[in-house]
Protein backbone atom coordinates (compact mmCIF):
# COMPACT_ATOMS: atom_id res chain seq x y z
CA UNK A 1 0.00 0.00 0.00
CA UNK A 2 1.01 3.64 -0.93
CA UNK A 3 0.37 5.91 1.77
CA UNK A 4 1.25 9.84 1.89
CA UNK A 5 3.31 11.02 4.88
CA UNK A 6 4.19 14.51 6.26
CA UNK A 7 7.65 13.92 6.38
CA UNK A 8 9.00 11.05 4.42
CA UNK A 9 6.96 11.71 1.34
CA UNK A 10 4.92 8.96 -0.64
CA UNK A 11 5.84 5.58 0.77
CA UNK A 12 5.16 1.99 0.33
CA UNK A 13 4.14 0.09 2.99
CA UNK A 14 3.68 -3.22 4.66
CA UNK A 15 0.38 -3.89 6.71
CA UNK A 16 2.87 -5.64 9.38
CA UNK A 17 4.13 -2.07 10.21
CA UNK A 18 0.35 -0.43 10.85
CA UNK A 19 -0.66 -0.18 14.52
CA UNK A 20 -4.55 0.30 15.32
CA UNK A 21 -5.38 2.62 18.77
CA UNK A 22 -9.17 1.01 18.85
CA UNK A 23 -10.03 4.16 20.66
CA UNK A 24 -7.97 6.69 18.47
CA UNK A 25 -5.48 9.48 20.20
CA UNK A 26 -6.82 11.92 23.01
CA UNK A 27 -7.47 14.86 20.71
CA UNK A 28 -7.46 12.95 17.89
CA UNK A 29 -10.41 10.28 18.23
CA UNK A 30 -11.16 10.06 14.56
CA UNK A 31 -7.76 8.50 13.60
CA UNK A 32 -7.32 5.00 14.51
CA UNK A 33 -4.59 4.07 12.08
CA UNK A 34 -0.99 4.88 12.19
CA UNK A 35 2.68 3.62 10.31
CA UNK A 36 4.65 3.07 12.72
CA UNK A 37 8.46 3.63 11.31
CA UNK A 38 11.47 3.35 12.97
CA UNK A 39 13.98 6.69 11.90
CA UNK A 40 16.69 4.90 9.93
CA UNK A 41 19.92 4.06 12.56
CA UNK A 42 18.35 5.26 15.30
CA UNK A 43 17.49 2.91 17.62
CA UNK A 44 15.57 5.65 19.76
CA UNK A 45 13.04 7.57 17.77
CA UNK A 46 10.06 6.49 15.25
CA UNK A 47 7.58 8.08 13.33
CA UNK A 48 4.07 7.49 14.16
CA UNK A 49 2.54 8.38 10.81
CA UNK A 50 -1.52 8.84 10.51
CA UNK A 51 -2.80 6.99 7.87
CA UNK A 52 -6.23 8.89 7.94
CA UNK A 53 -4.82 12.16 7.71
CA UNK A 54 -1.22 12.65 6.14
CA UNK A 55 -0.54 16.03 7.89
CA UNK A 56 -0.65 14.22 11.42
CA UNK A 57 2.34 12.30 12.26
CA UNK A 58 3.83 12.26 15.92
CA UNK A 59 7.75 11.65 16.36
CA UNK A 60 8.26 9.03 19.41
CA UNK A 61 10.79 8.16 21.66
CA UNK A 62 11.72 5.34 23.70
CA UNK A 63 11.61 6.50 27.64
CA UNK A 64 15.28 4.75 28.13
CA UNK A 65 16.75 7.78 26.30
CA UNK A 66 15.48 9.92 28.53
CA UNK A 67 15.08 8.78 31.37
CA UNK A 68 17.17 6.45 33.41
CA UNK A 69 13.90 4.52 34.76
CA UNK A 70 10.66 4.08 33.56
CA UNK A 71 8.61 1.94 35.73
CA UNK A 72 5.34 2.53 35.03
CA UNK A 73 1.82 0.42 35.76
CA UNK A 74 -0.33 -0.16 32.84
CA UNK A 75 -3.81 -0.45 33.97
CA UNK A 76 -5.65 -3.99 33.53
CA UNK A 77 -8.16 -2.38 31.21
CA UNK A 78 -5.40 -1.45 29.09
CA UNK A 79 -3.47 -5.28 29.14
CA UNK A 80 -7.31 -6.48 28.14
CA UNK A 81 -7.80 -3.82 25.74
CA UNK A 82 -4.41 -4.76 23.86
CA UNK A 83 -4.94 -8.42 24.42
CA UNK A 84 -1.65 -8.66 25.99
CA UNK A 85 -0.47 -12.47 26.32
CA UNK A 86 2.90 -12.22 27.32
CA UNK A 87 4.93 -8.95 28.39
CA UNK A 88 7.51 -9.40 26.57
CA UNK A 89 5.20 -7.93 23.03
CA UNK A 90 4.34 -4.72 24.93
CA UNK A 91 6.72 -1.63 23.87
CA UNK A 92 6.24 1.60 25.20
CA UNK A 93 6.74 5.24 23.52
CA UNK A 94 6.58 8.66 24.57
CA UNK A 95 5.58 11.46 22.45
CA UNK A 96 8.04 14.16 21.42
CA UNK A 97 7.04 17.89 21.26
CA UNK A 98 9.32 20.16 19.27
CA UNK A 99 8.92 23.65 19.40
CA UNK A 100 11.10 26.25 18.26
CA UNK A 101 14.75 25.15 18.89
CA UNK A 102 15.17 20.88 18.94
CA UNK A 103 16.82 22.02 22.35
CA UNK A 104 13.65 23.08 23.53
CA UNK A 105 11.60 20.28 22.76
CA UNK A 106 9.86 17.91 25.30
CA UNK A 107 8.42 14.60 26.15
CA UNK A 108 5.16 13.26 27.23
CA UNK A 109 5.86 10.60 30.03
CA UNK A 110 2.91 11.07 31.41
CA UNK A 111 0.98 9.58 28.47
CA UNK A 112 2.88 6.95 26.76
CA UNK A 113 1.77 4.94 23.74
CA UNK A 114 1.29 1.29 24.16
CA UNK A 115 1.70 -1.24 21.59
CA UNK A 116 1.14 -4.97 21.33
CA UNK A 117 4.07 -5.96 19.12
CA UNK A 118 1.97 -9.48 18.74
CA UNK A 119 -1.45 -7.52 17.19
CA UNK A 120 -0.12 -4.21 16.49
CA UNK A 121 -3.12 -2.98 18.66
CA UNK A 122 -2.02 0.29 20.85
CA UNK A 123 -3.51 2.17 23.32
CA UNK A 124 -2.08 5.72 24.51
CA UNK A 125 -2.50 5.09 28.52
CA UNK A 126 -2.87 7.99 30.94
CA UNK A 127 -1.04 7.45 34.02
CA UNK A 128 -1.81 8.67 37.87
CA UNK A 129 1.63 8.93 38.71
CA UNK A 130 2.91 11.95 39.83
CA UNK A 131 7.10 10.98 39.06
CA UNK A 132 5.86 11.42 35.47
CA UNK A 133 5.09 14.89 33.43
CA UNK A 134 3.66 15.83 30.29
CA UNK A 135 6.09 18.15 29.41
CA UNK A 136 9.58 16.16 30.37
CA UNK A 137 12.55 18.36 29.09
CA UNK A 138 14.42 16.06 26.36
CA UNK A 139 18.15 17.96 27.34
CA UNK A 140 18.43 17.79 30.90
CA UNK A 141 18.86 21.17 32.05
CA UNK A 142 23.00 22.48 33.17
CA UNK B 1 -28.01 16.45 35.47
CA UNK B 2 -28.48 14.81 38.94
CA UNK B 3 -27.43 17.17 41.58
CA UNK B 4 -27.22 15.86 45.11
CA UNK B 5 -25.78 17.88 48.40
CA UNK B 6 -24.13 15.87 50.57
CA UNK B 7 -22.17 16.32 53.90
CA UNK B 8 -18.26 15.69 55.08
CA UNK B 9 -17.63 12.05 55.20
CA UNK B 10 -21.00 11.03 53.52
CA UNK B 11 -21.02 9.05 49.62
CA UNK B 12 -23.14 8.42 47.08
CA UNK B 13 -23.25 4.94 44.99
CA UNK B 14 -22.52 4.68 41.57
CA UNK B 15 -24.15 1.37 40.29
CA UNK B 16 -23.17 -1.95 42.37
CA UNK B 17 -19.11 -0.74 42.92
CA UNK B 18 -18.55 3.09 42.43
CA UNK B 19 -18.73 4.80 45.72
CA UNK B 20 -17.80 8.51 45.64
CA UNK B 21 -17.00 9.62 49.40
CA UNK B 22 -16.73 13.25 50.61
CA UNK B 23 -13.84 12.67 53.00
CA UNK B 24 -13.25 16.69 53.63
CA UNK B 25 -14.59 20.17 53.00
CA UNK B 26 -12.69 23.26 53.05
CA UNK B 27 -14.03 26.71 52.55
CA UNK B 28 -13.38 26.32 48.25
CA UNK B 29 -11.90 22.49 48.43
CA UNK B 30 -13.65 19.07 48.47
CA UNK B 31 -11.62 16.57 48.98
CA UNK B 32 -13.30 13.32 47.07
CA UNK B 33 -12.40 9.34 47.68
CA UNK B 34 -12.97 7.43 45.02
CA UNK B 35 -14.47 3.88 45.15
CA UNK B 36 -14.06 1.69 42.33
CA UNK B 37 -13.31 -1.27 40.44
CA UNK B 38 -9.56 -1.13 39.41
CA UNK B 39 -10.62 -1.68 35.70
CA UNK B 40 -11.95 2.16 36.12
CA UNK B 41 -10.29 4.68 34.88
CA UNK B 42 -10.25 7.59 36.76
CA UNK B 43 -8.58 11.09 36.33
CA UNK B 44 -8.37 14.45 36.63
CA UNK B 45 -10.79 15.96 33.87
CA UNK B 46 -7.91 18.41 33.61
CA UNK B 47 -5.21 15.87 33.10
CA UNK B 48 -7.13 14.59 30.10
CA UNK B 49 -7.58 17.64 28.54
CA UNK B 50 -3.95 18.69 29.13
CA UNK B 51 -3.05 15.42 26.92
CA UNK B 52 -5.10 16.52 24.60
CA UNK B 53 -3.80 19.50 23.86
CA UNK B 54 -0.14 17.99 24.01
CA UNK B 55 -1.07 15.65 21.81
CA UNK B 56 -2.28 18.40 19.31
CA UNK B 57 0.39 20.96 19.81
CA UNK B 58 3.34 17.70 19.33
CA UNK B 59 1.86 17.30 15.81
CA UNK B 60 2.66 20.89 14.71
CA UNK B 61 6.41 20.32 13.99
CA UNK B 62 6.74 22.98 11.27
CA UNK B 63 10.51 21.79 10.70
CA UNK B 64 11.54 18.36 11.92
CA UNK B 65 15.62 18.52 11.63
CA UNK B 66 15.66 14.70 12.38
CA UNK B 67 19.80 14.89 12.28
CA UNK B 68 20.14 17.80 14.80
CA UNK B 69 17.20 15.60 17.02
CA UNK B 70 19.80 13.09 16.65
CA UNK B 71 22.50 14.48 17.76
CA UNK B 72 20.52 15.66 20.66
CA UNK B 73 19.80 12.36 21.92
CA UNK B 74 23.02 10.99 21.53
CA UNK B 75 24.52 13.28 24.22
Amino acid sequence: MIIQTKFLGELEIEDSDIITFEQGMLGFSHLRQFYFLAVEGNPYLSYMQSLEDSDICFITIVPAAVVEEYNIEICSDTVEALKVKDQKDVELYAILNIHGEIENATVNLKAPVVINRHNKKAVQELLNDDRYDIKHPLVKES
Amino acid sequence: MLVLTRKKNESIMIGDDIEIIITDISEDKVKVGIRAPKTMKVFRKELIQAVELENQSSTQIDKLDIKKLEKIIKK
